[in-house]
């Protein structure tokens, strides 16, 4: 029994010595900027009970569908669609869940710029969110590249001379199909989704904008944060 | 097959895709079409009330 049981008892000496580790601090500032009570909530704000405020999960369920479907699609190979009726069915899953997940971002988009979603200190969930936007415009554009079909050629071909023209075809050929397609399945789909994951974390400790009528200035819609009084989520 | 012929008859993919031309702007019909339903989606979903659990909106 005896070999088991850890002492807990520790001096403050090395009380001192397991605060100042690298560690320690770390775990100490991640806690202290995104308590547990904050990052998964138990009850949300009232004014969240519009259909406009769930456009944000949306986008991240179709983002969910891709990344599944992509993966499947990477299994077999661009080319799989051609031959197989499994695989036409897979990308054409990937495809339509792409087109959803532009359609909820757009009008999660709009939603959010008419409540000018940056006010309160949420700068950065703004921006985030936007830059998500475009690196997820490039992914797409990517995408449309490798269906090696006459589409992604006559794409790829329209699209050489205006990307020539700002200098970034030095080193991104849109007519490169196996560069093409590993931005499209490696490099595009991480940058999405780090920042997601990032806009996700950003949106949980500031909270979600509340409405006009409820915080007219910065520093009133500051203290409407996500964890506040209100409905079960 | 019938779902392909069902879908077929609604939407002819087999031949060019309509544009819309309006001084130098020019937009296909589909992303026209797409467009619509965002804002449209996004009309309704402000002007639709949401009904929580117990009736109330």
């Amino acid at each position: 029994m005896t070999t088991l049981e850890h002492d807990t008892s520790s001096s403050p000496e090395e009380d001192a010595e397991v605060s100042k580790q690298w560690t320690t601090r770390i775990r100490r500032r991640l806690v202290e900027m995104l308590p547990p009570e904050r990052l998964i909530p138990d009850r949300q704000p009232s004014f969240l009970s519009s259909w406009i405020y769930i456009f944000g999960a949306l986008t991240i369920g179709a983002l969910a569908i891709i990344i599944l479907t992509g993966m499947v699609l990477s299994l077999e190979g661009p080319g799989w669609w051609h031959t197989s009726s499994l695989g036409l069915f897979v990308n054409s899953m990937h495809l339509w869940s792409v087109e959803l997940f532009f359609f909820c971002m757009v009008i999660h988009l709009w939603g959010k710029f008419f409540m000018a979603a940056w006010r309160g200190s949420r700068q950065l969930t703004w921006i985030t969110g936007a830059v998500t936007f475009l690196v997820s415009v490039g992914a797409a554009f990517t995408g449309y590249v490798s269906q090696t079909n006459f589409d992604s050629q006559w794409i790829a071909t329209q699209a050489k001379d205006g990307i020539n023209s700002t200098g970034v075809g030095a080193f991104f050929n849109v007519l490169n199909f196996g560069q093409m397609l590993m931005w499209h399945i490696v490099l595009l789909p991480v940058g999405v989704l780090f920042l997601t994951g990032l806009h996700i974390l950003m949106v949980r400790r500031r909270g979600i904008v509340p409405p006009f009528e409820d915080g007219v200035n910065d520093k009133s819609a500051t203290v409407a944060s996500g964890t506040q009084e209100g409905t079960p989520s | 097959m019938i779902g392909r012929s069902i879908l077929g008859a609604l939407v002819n993919l087999t031949k060019p895709g309509m544009y819309v031309h309006w001084g130098f702007i020019q937009i296909s019909v589909a992303n026209l079409i797409v467009i619509g339903l965002m804002a449209l989606t996004f009309i309704l979903a402000i002007a639709i009330p949401f009904h929580r659990k117990g009736g109330r909106s």
